[in-house]
């Protein structure tokens, strides 16, 4: 059978484009990447591929707020698009930036295109950008299709605004499909553990259809033992922690 | 003199918001929900604190948001709602018309708005138009932003003056003004008026005037006074300031191509004798391109090659830090874009020299910027627009000197990624298009590059106002992704940035072999009001320059236009070897290609060194050398920098292999970084560097050629070997105009020679960035002689890096490398109040092969972990090792090879001798690896230990140190834990 496409957004100050098109070749799909203004322009149909990634990066500078401009964009131009892409069965990914878009548009925590926000990404406590290795445990209870299988894993964030704030009561445990954890697993170890100050620890949220998933670490920048920044003292074991939350979306993406 | 004659700002008058030129306005008011901490509010009470304010006891931060436009209220509201307010977090108010903002009043809150200086791009005004636009609202003609500080707490109007000027204001490019009282200012027109500079009509007395207006020295002037009587008649302005930027120091190099005599002997042109020289020699078949591009290129698997740069940007750092130091990463990323057909840029290495941040500030001369705000506007900028470009700052290293405190030292370097068949030069024909990409052309940086040539003063801040630039990462970021893709379609014959000098550097020198004409009032503007002289020499960042043959134009057009990047065609290349302007068809310059590149009298300098005399130290070695050991690693320069690291991405693009954050705790400081440049390849890319202005006050030539010794080091320490190593030479010097300055200067130059040949490893590229000196009470303060050399290496397999943590208890812990009675210029005698005159000298022929059984012996893995001895010798190389791998460590001064009779514990502990290492090897590979380093100096000193403690014995077998990894960690991570 043919390669799950996989749709890699450029856009705008997008700049983990090219190791996330790497890291799905690596599980086996085919990675393309395309530029929003090819999609607005309905040079590239959405319709065609299995796997829509928004990839990390600075989207229009995040001037106003991160990702707060292509999120209006994704959401008044293709917003249609993306509703049956997902009822279609298939998936979206939001890493980083892409999670911010996510948020900010009204995707998650369930797909919405009122414009009604009601979670956001904002600054982090520490008031600073910061670039540095993480732990995570995935919420066993969740429909996410991404983290199936996945109950810890080490990856590194580089954000300034990654602090999930909820209003009340609009982030239900169901949603939540990651959190930060210390290297025991104690997931109120705080900061640094926590990076950013995330209400309830959240590092990543999908909704219950289990195929919106975004999240503030970088899986792609753990995909082979040598990015681990403690590779040279341990036992290096390949593919590094990020790499099956890809696999699972190109396994996935195979029966559609 | 017209429109460019007084470039200190004043015809830039009317772009200050003075207050004049009126027009409709509406503004939406963002702020924090009162709830929620406002991260921002803390860090600015956190930086009052520090001015030693204590009496503010809460700080808020608004954004607002003006718009030129006429909306109805359920259009603003819908901005406020849907664009610019988050809902979860933020609130928001829609105003019409000034005003209408009650101060919130008393003694105890207090209102501080800030605006940009009209004429500087507010960096978010083209987002928001756009963003506006998505929402289906038309009719907002313009925006611009201003940030309101609420300050809470008892404060006099003089501490608010304190707290404006050294926290929130740059006067370069900001003012305060009443809350809400904005006004759009509005931009001049301008009327074409061709403008001569009467030269030929003039008497002397004339002349001396007009050439006080342009850099230009007698020798110059007068063969420009020359050429104009031979062509009969006067020059534009735009000529002249075509031929002042061309020849200008920061252009031309003018220094270092000169005629320097050194006593009885002659130096013709001291790169070409010296660096250029022994790459010529060396002559290595990996060498792609060398000196002769925006960036030196080396072929990397023979399908790839890689591209190197460093520059600087100092002047504009020292006067406003933030968009001096980001326009200065923004610059070298176009570098490599600009090498060859197009470099994608993959790596950033930065290094600072700043002022001491606890400098008092009485010792502040007036108009210099405190090094404290120096250095976090610098840092800020650098890793606002790195990160924005997606680019990993892999390393750097930050020196701090008082005397750096008026002149502080930015130096930004990129490595690009290129097809190797794309790495030589471009070549343009006569008939193919002058393309301008990217970014809009506006006042930014005019003269930036005489201003780069020229001494700072005191009014420095006043008079450059024109030459700060604000760039804006997103619209290079953009310009690189679809150049990347013209350059893969091959849509266009040669590419070049625009920098220094403007687009009368990059397209005067791309005509230099054809001749080009060029129609000034085709480049976009960011306003009305340039002059052809403006358009043709500003330096607004961002844009790039192709020439692209006529048949590809519609293609490359709208491959831009796909991807909103402006591009436009601007001129033509021709034939007849002339650089001619045009402006709405009007001719305004003309110049022979021959004069512009060629005409430049050489410049003739004599050059003088004496070496200078230092008090010797007189201090007994003391008994305990624990507190020296926690002083010098808790000095500036040694000292953690964590906390600049931690907020560059240095993981984007996804090769990290070598970080520069080691160890148990991913805090421990390792040597060069390695990377994955092609990310199917196990091959790697090892950058590193090299810097110490301590030594070049004993010896410029022994502190260059310790800079060489320490960046090979730091590549062979990470596992990497000297087979396929290039350099590049940053000098930053002061007035080479003195003889005893530029002497030292050619001593340094003579190092890198001498260096490169021994270690078999070419200079690929560099630069030069002399005068930096400062004028204070009539004193002339200049910066040390500051040389950086940058490495980049090629690792054939990145599974063989080793990093500097101690692995495992139990293991040997061997010194390899001489160690002799060399501490001038030290870490140590630092500490202790000296300098001292023993400089640390190389011997590159035997540290070459010492280095060589190194890389051997991690290639056969037997190096578990491998630290360079640099500042602070041994003491400092086995702590860090240590507190990394959180494994304690002993060992014996005793066993340590000298070169030398040394009978201090303390000298040996801390001598800074180049060409050593500190490794730890496991004790059942003792005998192969001594095998493999026979007869190289080396010895086993000590082993890892279980315990939390650092053990030094000293000569006479007493303990001389022991520390507790906590202690020595906490020394060296407390001063920078900002």
């Amino acid at each position: 059978m043919s390669k799950v496409r996989t749709l890699i957004l450029r856009a705008p100050g997008a700049n983990c484009d090219g190791e996330a098109a790497f890291a799905f070749e690596q599980a086996g799909a085919e990675a393309s990447l395309v530029h929003v203004n090819r999609l607005i322009r309905h040079e590239k149909r959405l319709a065609d591929y299995q796997i829509m990634v928004i990839p990390g990066g600075f989207t229009y500078g995040d001037d106003i707020a991160a990702g707060k401009v292509l999120a209006n964009e994704l959401r008044l131009k293709l917003g249609e698009d993306i509703a049956r892409f997902v009822e279609a069965g298939k998936l979206i990914l939001g890493i980083c930036n892409g999670f911010q878009v996510f948020v900010r548009a009204g995707f998650l925590p369930e797909l919405s295109l009122s414009g009604s926000q009601l979670l956001t990404l904002t600054g982090n406590d520490s008031g600073k950008f910061e670039c540095r290795w993480v732990y995570l445990r995935a919420n066993e209870k969740s429909p996410c299709i991404f983290t199936k299988g996945i109950e810890r894993m080490y990856l590194p964030v580089a954000h300034g605004e990654g602090k999930l704030v909820p209003l009340d009561g609009a982030l239900s445990e169901a949603n939540t499909a990651l959190y930060y954890t210390d290297a025991k697993g104690d997931i109120n170890a705080g900061y640094p553990h926590n990076p950013n100050g995330s209400v309830c620890n959240v590092a990543g949220v999908c909704d219950s259809s289990g195929r919106i998933f975004g999240l503030m670490p970088h899986p792609e920048r753990h995909i082979r033992s040598t990015q681990h920044p403690r590779w040279t003292a341990l036992s290096a074991k390949d593919p590094g922690d990020g790499f099956k939350i890809f696999q699972n979306a190109v396994d996935w993406a195979k029966s559609l | 003199m017209p429109a460019h004659g007084d470039h200190k700002g004043r015809p830039y008058g009317l772009f200050r918001n003075d207050g004049w030129g009126v027009s409709v306005m509406q503004r939406i008011e963002v702020s924090l929900k009162s709830h929620l901490p406002d991260a921002r509010g803390l860090g600015l009470v956190k930086d009052i604190q520090d001015l030693g304010i204590t009496t503010v006891t809460g700080a808020q931060v608004e954004d607002i948001y003006w718009l030129d436009a006429d909306l109805a209220p359920d259009k603003l509201e819908l901005i406020g709602r849907q664009l610019l307010a988050d809902p979860v977090t933020q609130n928001y108010r829609c105003f019409t018309g000034a005003g209408g903002e009650k101060s919130a009043g008393g003694r105890q809150s207090h209102t501080i708005e800030v605006a940009y200086n009209a004429g500087v791009a507010d960096p978010v005004e083209q987002t928001v138009m756009k963003a506006v636009r998505d929402l289906g609202i038309k009719g907002v003609k313009a925006v611009r932003t201003t940030q309101r500080y609420l300050l809470r707490g008892r404060l006099t109007s003089k501490q608010l003056e304190t707290i404006s000027s050294r926290l929130l204001v740059n006067p370069i490019i900001q003012h305060t003004l009443e809350p809400g009282q904005f006004t759009f200012p509005k931009n001049p027109r301008y009327r074409f008026k061709l403008d001569y500079v009467n030269l030929l009509g003039r008497n002397a007395a004339g002349l001396a005037k007009i050439k006080k207006q342009f850099p230009f020295n007698d020798d110059e002037f007068q063969v420009i006074l020359d050429y104009y009587r031979e062509e009969g008649h006067n020059p534009t302005d735009a000529e002249l300031e075509t031929l002042a930027q061309t020849w200008s120091e920061h252009c031309v190099h003018k220094t270092f191509k000169g005629k320097i005599t050194f006593g009885t002997a002659t130096i013709d042109n001291l790169l070409k004798s010296t660096i250029i020289k022994a790459t010529r020699q060396l002559d290595k078949p990996w060498c792609v391109s060398v000196f002769e591009d925006n960036a030196g290129v080396i072929d990397f698997d023979g399908k790839w090659a890689l591209c190197f740069k460093v520059e600087t940007h100092n002047h504009p750092s020292a006067v406003e830090p933030y968009g001096g130091a980001a326009t200065g990463i923004g610059g070298v990323v176009r570098d490599p874009l600009g090498t060859g057909l197009g470099a994608k840029p993959i790596a950033n290495t930065d290094v600072f020299c700043f002022g001491p941040p606890d400098l008092p500030y009485e010792k502040l001369p007036k108009g210099v910027l405190h090094p404290r705000r120096i250095f976090k506007g610098v840092r800020a900028g650098v890793a606002d627009y790195g990160n924005r470009l997606g680019i990993p700052t892999l390393n750097g290293a930050i020196c701090f000197d008082e005397r750096y405190t008026a002149n502080p030292l930015v130096y930004c370097g990129t490595v690009g990624l290129m097809p190797k068949d794309l790495g030589r030069p471009g070549r343009q024909k006569p008939g193919d298009l002058v393309v301008v990409a990217g970014g809009r052309t506006g006042r930014d940086g005019i003269h930036g590059v005489t201003f780069a040539s020229e001494k700072l003063t005191g009014e420095s801040s006043a008079v450059s106002y024109s030459s700060v630039q604000i760039g804006n990462a997103i619209v290079e970021k953009k310009l690189i992704d679809v150049i990347l893709q013209a350059r893969d379609r091959g849509l266009f014959s040669r590419i070049t940035d625009v920098g220094g000098g403007g687009l009368s550097s990059a397209v005067g020198e791309m005509g230099a072999e054809t001749g080009v004409r060029v129609d000034l009032d085709k480049v976009p503007l960011k306003y009305s009001g340039l002059t052809y002289s403006e358009i043709w020499i500003s330096e607004s960042q961002e844009r790039m320059v192709m020439a692209v043959p006529p048949e590809h134009i519609d293609e490359l057009l709208s491959l831009f236009a796909g991807e909103d990047v402006e591009a436009s065609v601007i001129g033509e290349f021709t034939d007849d070897k002339r650089l001619r302007l045009f402006y709405k068809g009007n001719p305004v310059g003309d110049l022979k290609m021959e004069f512009l590149h060629d005409g430049r009298p050489q410049l003739t300098r004599k050059v003088s060194w004496s070496p200078p005399q230092f008090p010797e130290p007189d201090f007994a070695s003391p008994a305990d050398l624990a507190p020296a050991l926690l002083a010098i690693l808790g000095s500036w320069n040694v000292c953690s920098k964590e906390w600049v690291i931690r907020q560059y991405d240095h993981e984007v693009q996804g090769g990290s292999v070598l970080k520069s954050l080691v160890g148990k705790n991913n805090d421990g400081p390792g040597d060069a970084a390695i990377i994955r440049p092609v990310l199917d390849s196990e091959m790697g890319a090892i950058i590193s560097n090299g810097i110490n202005p301590k030594y070049g006050e004993l010896d410029p030539y022994w502190m260059a050629a310790s800079a060489i010794d320490e960046a090979l080091r730091q590549i062979v320490a990470v596992g990497g070997n000297l087979d396929r190593v290039a350099l590049l030479d940053n000098f930053c010097w002061g007035n080479t105009d003195k003889p005893e300055i530029l002497g030292a200067l050619v001593w340094a130059a003579q190092a890198c020679h001498d260096m490169a040949i021994d270690y078999g490893t070419p200079f690929i590229s560099g630069k030069d960035s002399l005068y930096n000196e400062f004028e204070y009470e009539g004193k002339a303060i200049s910066i040390p002689h500051t040389l950086l050399i940058s490495a980049i290496g090629v690792m054939k397999d990145t599974k063989l890096a080793v990093s500097m943590d101690f692995k495992r208890a139990g293991d040997l812990v061997y010194i390899v490398g001489t160690t002799r009675n060399e501490l001038g210029g030290s870490a140590y005698f630092g500490t202790m109040g000296f300098i001292g005159n023993k400089v640390p000298r190389v011997e590159p022929k035997s540290a070459r092969e010492l280095m060589n059984k190194l890389s051997q012996a991690t290639e056969k893995r037997l190096v578990k972990a491998c630290h360079d001895c640099s500042e602070g010798g041994i003491g400092v190389a086995l702590s860090e090792m240590a507190f990394a791998g959180g494994l304690g460590a002993t060992i014996d001064l005793k066993s340590i090879p000298l070169g030398e009779r040394v009978d201090r514990d303390d000298f040996i502990l801390f001598s800074e001798s180049n060409s050593r290492f500190l490794v730890e090897v496991a004790p059942e590979n003792k005998d192969e690896f001594e095998k493999v380093m026979k007869s190289a100096g080396f010895a086993a000193i000590g082993r890892v230990t279980g315990s939390d403690f650092v053990e030094v014995f000293g000569l006479k077998g007493q303990k001389v140190i022991s520390a507790s990894l906590a202690d020595l960690k906490e020394a060296w991570q407390r001063p920078l834990r900002w």
